[in-house]
């Protein structure tokens, strides 16, 4: 099996991006539904990365 | 505001619901393609697979029920509930020896989550699978 290193934001883009592609598929009832709110909860993840990767960056002193 | 409630719906026969269900445990995806929801399926199937193996290749680790104090007994009981929903992908996995013992370092700890993830979204894949079998949803 080969070996995976990724850094923090490899993993998280990884992370957000298949967590995202399933809560679309599931959630919705309609496929323009289900890719808008795909995309909306990749942004959402994208926006708390950031969000708290920079509150941890300021906070840190 | 609504106020109204919603009619409560009786409970499909275990017969319309529970082959479907049965092969998405078994098969990430593999419900909504017995269902005939073939993107769906594909869709599904292609990303918790490649969670799953994304979190093995991270050397991710797998949980096996612990008791303990409270927290021990939390964590290990539900990741293990985690890892079993990924169905196949986990029995194989273990059967072929490719679980890790939890090791330091981040690339490990985000590979653990991802296992666990991957059983957690077959969870709600399967509850689509329900969904649509009992009729509820297109």
């Amino acid at each position: 099996m080969p070996k995976m290193n990724l850094s923090h934001f490899e993993a998280a883009f990884l992370f957000s991006l298949f967590v995202s592609v399933v809560l679309g598929v599931v959630t919705k009832r309609t496929d323009r539904e289900r890719f808008q709110y795909g995309v909306y909860t990749f942004i959402c993840f994208f926006v708390a990365l950031f969000g708290l990767g920079w509150l941890m960056y300021l906070g840190h002193g | 505001m609504a106020t109204e409630k919603q009619e409560k719906r009786p409970m499909p026969p275990i017969g319309a619901w529970a082959p479907a269900v049965a092969l998405g445990w078994l098969i990430p995806g593999g419900g909504h393609l017995l269902l005939k929801r073939t993107g769906r399926g594909a869709l599904l199937m292609v990303t918790i697979t490649a969670m799953f193996l994304c979190g093995l290749m991270m050397r991710g680790a797998m949980f096996t029920p612990q008791n303990g104090d409270l927290l021990t007994t939390l964590i290990n009981t539900g990741g293990f509930i985690g890892d079993v929903c990924s169905g196949a992908l986990y029995l194989l996995s273990v059967a072929l020896n490719y679980n890790q013992p939890d090791m330091a370092g981040h690339v490990h700890d985000y590979g653990t989550k991802f296992l666990v993830t991957a059983g957690l979204l077959n969870l709600l894949a399967l509850v689509d699978v329900f969904e649509i079998a009992a009729g509820r949803k297109e």
